[in-house]
Formats: C-alpha cells, structure tokens, sequence
C-alpha cells in the first residue's frame, strides 16, 4: 500500500507546485494521475520517486516512510534515459547489482523476451526506435521487481499506434508481478486502458479534483460502450477541473447514477 | 479486437526492422577508398613546385623543391641522424603529455565534480591559463636548468590546460537525466562516477586529450628553441643558422608526420571506448 499524506511541494521561488495531496494506492492497483499541464503530475511522482523532497507531508510504502530513492520504486520516465555507452541487455541490467550473474541473465533474457526485443539484446539504444526504447526503458524499471512502479508520461512522445502495442506490453509485463502502478498521463484513452482508478489533478497550486474508479474488466474493448463512457467521465471531470476552479467536484454516485441512466 | 490487429502488424513491422537493422555493433566498417582524396591536393602543389623549379621559372635556393626535400630527409634518416632527433622529441613529448594530461585530468575531474573545489581552483587556473606558456621559460630554465626538465615542463604546462578544461567542461555537462537513472537505482557516489559520469565524460576527454596533444607538439618547438643539441626544433634552428632551409622542411614534414600519427594513434587507441557515439564522427 502507497500512501502519500498532506503531501506539499513548494519550490524555492515560491511556486506552489502541489498542496495537500492525499492519495492511497491499493497493492497491484494501477493508478491514472491525470491532468492538464502544470498541475503537478510529474512534481508528485518525482517526490515519490525520491528525485526531489517534499515540502512538508510523508510518502509511505507498507508503512515504512519514503526519504529518498528507494529499492522497491522503479520509476520510467517520459523519455526513454537509455545509457548510450550501454547495450540494450547491459541497459536492461543496469539496476541488477546485487544478483548472481546467472540470475542476471535469466531476468534480462525473460525481460527482453517479453518485449519482443530477444535479438536486439547486443545491440546499442541508438540503433532502436523510439518505441523500441520506451520499451527497453520499461523493461529495465520491472527487472528489479519493484514494488512500486511510476510512468512518467512514457508513452507522450509515441504515435497512437506504437502506443497501442506498448500498452499491450506493459500489461503483459504488469501480469507476472502486478506491482503498484502509478502513471502519469495526459491521454485520457491511456487511462481508461491501463487504470483501475483515475485520479484528476487540477493545476496552481497542483491538487487533487476527484477520482474516478474504472471497472472495466479486463482485456478492455477500447470499442465497446462501457469504455466510451469511462473516457466521457473522465474527460468531463477533466473539463470541470479546467473551467470552473470554484465549482464543487459533481459528487461520484450520482455521475455513476447518470451513467446508468441509459 | 483493434488491439489484436495492431499487435499483428506490430509484428510484421519489426520483422521488417530486423531484416532491414543496421550492422551489429561488433561490425567493422570497410576502407573507404575516398579518404586517399586528401592526398591529391599536396602532391599536385609538389609537383607543380617541382616543375618550376625544374623549368627554370623559379630559381629553388630558398624554397627548395620537393625532390630535394626528399633527399635531405632520405640522407638524415640514412645516417641515422633523423631518428636521434625524433626520438628526442618524442620523448620530450611523451613525458610532458603524460605530466600535463594526468595533472589536467585530476584537476579537471576535481573542479568538474565538486562545486567548492572549483571555486577555489579554477580562479587561479584560469589566470594562469592567461599567462602565455613561453613566458614561463626564462623561469623554467632558473629553476630546473637548461636541460630536459624545464623542456618537460614547458610542455607540460602546455597540455595542462586544455585538458584540464575539456575534463571540467564535460563533467559540468553530463545529462541531467541520465545522473537521475543513476540516483534511481541508489549508486553511491564512487559508483555513479564509475558507471555514469566516467562513461558519459569519454568522447569529450578524447577532445581534450587530442587537443592536449596537439599543442605539445607546439610546445616541444619552443622548448628545442631555447637551447637544444637534438630533437627537430634543433633541427629547424640548425637549418636557420646553417642556410639549409631544405633541412628546415625536412624537419617541418617530419613534423607533420609525427604529429599526424601521433593523433590517429590516440585516436585508434580511445576508439573502443566511444564507439556508441550516435554522431556524424563516423563518417567525417
């Protein structure tokens, strides 16, 4: 369980980066923290993270308070952050320091296997797609099986339909350890595929507007009715928390109420 | 369904990147014919040269024509009085190299790495950078006399800074991003320099040391000035004095020579450590 508490970030010009944040992610949940920019989406993993501190508040894992970078978060971020003097097993491997050489091999291999990049194993990043990358990326964060994992917009800078494939493989990667997933995203359809659970910040100072849980059962039919009015929910929720800063979040019962309503 | 259709095409699409990927990265690039081009230019200005000369339209006396630039280096080198000379040289310039280079590199590490460090050096580096290195020379020679310290030192100095500032200047510009990998996975400091920052600091150390290099070859002329009885400036002096200025070029092209071989050497050898370098070097 990753529980962030009264979570504020301020930086030193002054800038209210995030205020109050409290958000609880259940075991194996997988959480969209969306938004429009500036609110905080990126601030909030990075303190996860360990990257930066917190201005005041507490980041707990099972309990045990979060000061820095620590060994069960894995974080990938919104580029890929391939070593370049590294080959894409050795980029894979680069977190695994404290395992035997054989086990090492095993979990790169598995990795990549699952990535579909088994024969790109001895090859540098430059000569990779950015897809391909992204890939590598992800696969280097789940290797040291953390307990947590945070995406940081990974897939932004990707076409729909590479997208598409990554979504595909970052579920198949979630299947085997189903760690805590916290992502950042800015695409409301990567939300309504990948979440249990969409969680709207809203910008200055960077807090939280509303949650919205997604039971859809998966695999999700990114055609079908139920997925359609997952993503309207979220994007009105998204509208609300752009326009009206004032108005009160509609409460969650009874948009579920009006989305039953048909 | 749709997800279903794309992950087949995704498939086909990255057998088609395999099929068409570039070489392994063990993969050796073949010789390039072209790079012979570079020699065109030099041997037509020769050969023109010499059928000036040849042709009684220039007289040759101070500007010697090739041929018999040739035959002087031929004559030096079979008395073996070519090599004496080189290898003085080179050896002046090795020692220097080394000095200047493993005292660039400790100092450029150490203001590169460490913000209190470099406000405490650099200051006085940079003013002493200002300082012109032959104006140390007199000073040399009190101090270490007129042998082959004060030369070494001279060089020294010379390949001290530009090493000592490609060093600090590709600390202070390595990636922030890739530094945050590294703080992910928790390295100590020891281990972020090793894994990080001494990795990502290479192509630009290649820079510097070549640089470095470049200019002990400067260097060593002057120090041979100041009083030598070997090497190539001696050479080049001797030639002044003597009227022979075929042995002045002599000593210019073996000049070239050396320090041309000098650079593809260092370049050969620190080759296998940039090698990932996603850039236009490859093809320059």
């Amino acid at each position: 369980m990753l529980e962030l508490e009264h979570l504020s970030k301020i930086y030193a010009d002054g800038t209210r980066a995030l205020s109050d944040i409290n958000l609880s992610v259940r075991e194996a949940e997988i959480v969209a923290l969306i938004g429009g920019s500036g609110c905080g989406k990126t601030t909030l993993l990075r303190l996860i993270a360990g990257l930066d501190r917190a201005s005041a508040g507490a980041i707990r894992l099972d309990g045990e308070r979060l000061t820095g970078p620590h060994p069960a978060v894995g974080i990938v971020f919104q580029e890929p952050r391939l070593l370049p003097w590294l080959s894409v097993f050795d980029n894979i491997a680069f977190g695994l320091d404290g395992v035997s050489a054989a086990e090492r091999k095993g979990r790169v291999e598995h990795a990549l296997e699952k990535i579909g990049l088994a024969e790109h194993a001895r090859r540098w990043p430059r000569d990779l797609s950015g897809g391909q990358q992204q890939r590598v990326a992800i696969a280097r964060a789940f290797v040291t099986n953390p307990k947590v994992l945070l995406l940081d917009e990974p897939f932004s800078a990707i076409d729909a339909f590479t997208r598409a494939s990554l979504h595909e493989h970052l579920l198949g990667l979630w299947e085997e350890t189903r760690p805590t997933v916290v992502l950042v995203t800015h695409d409301v359809q990567e939300a309504v595929t990948l979440a249990d659970r969409a969680v709207v910040m809203q910008p200055k100072p960077g807090r939280i507007f509303d949650e919205l849980p997604l039971t859809l059962s998966r695999p999700r039919d990114k055609t079908g009715l139920p997925f359609e009015t997952s993503v309207r929910r979220v994007l009105t929720a998204l509208d609300h928390s752009l326009n009206t800063t004032q108005q009160k979040p509609q409460r969650e019962r009874d948009r579920q109420a009006a989305a039953l309503w048909w | 369904m749709s997800g279903q259709a794309s992950s087949q095409a995704w498939s086909s699409q990255k057998g088609a990147a395999a099929l068409a990927a570039p070489p392994l990265a063990e993969k050796r690039r073949a010789f390039d014919g072209r790079v012979l081009l570079g020699f065109l230019l030099p041997i037509v200005i020769a050969l023109l040269w010499e059928a000036a000369v040849v042709f009684g339209l220039a007289e040759g006396r101070l500007v010697p024509p090739p041929s018999r630039i040739l035959g002087t280096l031929w004559a030096l080198a079979e008395t073996g009085e070519l090599w004496t000379h080189v290898w003085a040289t080179l050896w002046r310039i090795l020692v220097g190299f080394v000095l200047g280079a493993v005292a660039g590199i400790v100092f450029g590490a150490l203001s590169g790495s460490s913000q209190t460090v470099r406000r405490i050096l650099d200051p006085t580096l940079q003013a002493l950078r200002a300082i012109p290195s032959i104006a140390w020379v007199p000073l040399f020679i009190l101090w270490l006399g007129i042998f082959e310290e004060s030369k070494v030192a001279l060089i020294a100095v010379g390949v001290f800074f530009p090493i000592y500032l490609g060093i600090a200047g590709a600390i202070l510009s390595v990636d922030r991003k890739l530094v945050e990998v590294g703080q992910v996975f928790r390295l100590s400091r020891f281990q972020l320099a090793k894994r990080i920052l001494l990795p990502a600091v290479l192509p630009e150390a290649v820079i510097a040391l070549r640089s470095g290099l470049g200019l002990g070859f400067m260097f060593v002329v002057a120090a041979e000035f100041m009083g030598a009885s070997e090497g190539l400036g001696y050479l080049l002096v001797d030639g002044q004095q003597m009227g022979k200025p075929d042995q002045i070029l002599a000593a210019i092209i073996a000049f070239a020579l050396l320090g041309k071989i000098a650079d593809s050497l260092l370049v050969l050898l620190t080759k296998p450590l940039v090698r990932w370098q996603d850039t236009v070097r490859e093809s320059l």
